[in-house]
């Protein structure tokens, strides 16, 4: 397995506050990898800074071992680095089928933009049908699947959610987590965000546990869930 | 007497002042600043469009296809080279107060360049139609205003579809939904910041080429059409394209028809009173949703 996305003493925030420090973390090509923690341990902020979105203040962070973190944001996501950011953040007076076009705005993606659009509205038929309706009157569980499906729409070679259950009743989180499976079975590379730990650790192959902006613990997450602190911060056990 | 002339004389000035408006719309709705140089490159447009026809004689309505892509460049550079280092310095990117300073600056710089090269006189570009007026029935209409209506109605139509239908205007709509996520979409905010201000800048080409057969050109001119056109787009509702709209046509319709009735400052003070008005009742204007 060969590593995709690297982050290597990654220091970042907002500003003079400092929110990341020293981060170490990769993601293998083809897995499912999960960064849990709880509120404010600094999970969006670490999207937001592998997206470009939000500058390194130390570090590297490298994909397909080329540093990418000086890029603007729209150059990482041409890169195949895809968000699908905390709260959807639709464009919320476009339609559904506006919103996934928009995904396919790059002009390298333009091409298979016919192609994804069958395979999105096949996958989601939810889409589908309510292909013609604004975004803002979508349910949550709706707008959580365009958020994905207009992410897919960039081709990305990794995909990031951050926390797409948030939210969510309890039939739609599962419906999110195996969505997440499929994309990743088809072979996109998934980093996961979640707060929902016992869901993300038992459908990733590894997780880095965030704590105050610090990589607190990690390991495959077969052994994660059975760490007495893992169970006890996050499992409730 | 008819009212019916002063009526189409409204609506098309109430039209040429929505697409003054419209541009300022869109670029506040990109971008969310406010351009308040937008009067003075109305001016410099004109001032241009005046000079080619004085030196050709060739058709104002003719001259688009120099003088609109030619004020989309010095809109598209406005944004490039002035306005994008100032706001890429401001803290608050939703309220950039220097970028704003910036435009008031740069109108006044516009206007005293114009003053030095252009000097303080009135001109008209006196065309062969200018003087033309159709009659129909008992109503008559001046032929440069006519014109005017329809060619501003298409430009304004043309807007909406090139917004609704095609790649750049949706690239366009969805920066100025949210820019963040745009860029998470691959959008380069700044080259569509550069494109909506060309647009922008383009539309007052089209506004000072209509204007130019039956308005008087000189270096003030744009501060009357950028007071008229401020008042229409908050009347509307800021940055709502269909606001701009109903908002223009009530503006020209109220100034063209009290005029029927009252002097000229009357009417202004008139303007004022229905802005007023509306902005007590529905401080978000006619079309606005309310900001949080
Ligand atoms: N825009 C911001 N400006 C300043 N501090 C912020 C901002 N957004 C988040 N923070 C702070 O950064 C820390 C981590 O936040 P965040 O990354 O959102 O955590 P998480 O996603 O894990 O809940 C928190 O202490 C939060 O208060
Ligand atoms: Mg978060």
């Amino acid at each position: 397995m060969s590593k995709l996305l690297e982050i290597e003493g990654v220091c970042s925030g907002y500003g003079d506050v400092k929110v990341l420090h020293d981060i170490n973390l990769y993601v293998e090509e083809g897995e499912i990898l999960s960064v849990v923690g709880a509120n404010g341990a600094g999970k969006t902020t670490l999207m937001r800074t592998i997206s470009g979105q939000l500058p390194t203040t130390a570090g590297e962070i490298r994909f397909m071992g080329e540093a990418v973190n000086h890029l603007p944001a729209y150059k990482i996501a041409e890169r195949g680095i895809i968000q699908v950011p905390e709260g959807r953040r639709l464009f919320p007076y476009m339609t559904v089928h506006e919103n996934l076009l928009i995904g396919s705005t790059m002009k390298h993606v333009r091409a298979s933009r016919e192609k994804n659009l069958q395979y999105i509205y096949q996958l989601l038929p939810r889409l589908k049908e309510r292909e013609r309706q604004v975004a803002s009157t979508l349910s949550g569980g709706e707008q959580q699947m365009l958020a994905i499906g207009r992410a897919l729409m960039e081709n990305p070679r990794i995909l990031m959610l951050d926390e797409p259950s948030l939210g969510l009743s309890p039939l739609l989180v599962s419906t999110v987590f195996e969505l997440v499976q499929t994309i990743a079975k088809a072979g996109t590379t998934v980093l996961l965000v979640e707060q929902n730990v016992k869901q993300a650790l038992k459908i990733s192959s590894r997780a880095y546990v965030l704590e105050n902006g610090v990589v607190a613990m990690n390991g495959p997450s077969s052994e994660l869930i059975d760490n007495p602190y893992v169970k006890k911060a996050f499992l409730g056990l | 007497m008819s009212l019916m002339p002063s009526i189409i004389n409204g609506a098309s000035m109430g039209a040429i002042y929505r697409l003054i408006a419209m541009g300022l719309t869109l670029i506040f709705g990109t971008m969310r600043v406010t351009n308040f140089a937008h009067g003075a490159m109305l001016m410099l447009s004109m001032i241009t469009a005046y000079s080619v026809w004085a030196a050709t004689g060739i058709n104002p309505y003719l001259l688009i296809v120099i003088i609109g892509p030619l004020m989309f460049f010095v809109g598209y550079a406005t944004q490039l080279f002035l306005i994008r280092p100032v706001l890429k310095a401001e803290s608050d990117k939703n309220d950039p107060i220097g970028v704003l300073l910036l435009t008031a600056g740069f109108s006044i710089v516009l206007e005293n360049l114009a003053l030095m090269i252009f000097g303080a006189d009135y001109r008209m570009a006196q065309t062969d139609f200018s003087n033309t007026v159709f009659t129909f029935g008992r109503t008559s209409l001046s032929a440069p205003r006519l014109y005017g209506l329809i060619i501003t109605l298409v430009v304004s139509a043309l807007l909406w579809a090139f917004l609704q239908c095609t790649e750049p205007g949706r690239q366009l709509r969805a920066t100025g939904q949210d820019r963040n996520t745009a860029a998470l979409m691959g959008i380069n905010s700044e080259q569509t910041f550069a494109v909506a201000f060309g647009i922008s800048t383009a539309l007052l080409a089209v506004a000072g080429l209509v204007l130019l057969p039956f308005y008087y050109v000189t270096p003030s001119v744009g501060n009357v059409f950028q007071t008229r056109a401020f008042i229409v787009v908050v009347l509307g509702g800021l940055g709502s394209v269909p606001g701009a709209l109903v908002g223009g046509i009530i503006i020209g319709l109220i100034e063209t028809v009290a005029a029927q009735f009252m002097t000229a400052s009357v009417t202004s003070v008139l303007i004022y009173l229905v802005f007023l008005i509306v902005l007590f009742v529905k401080p978000s204007g006619l079309f606005g949703t309310p900001f949080h």
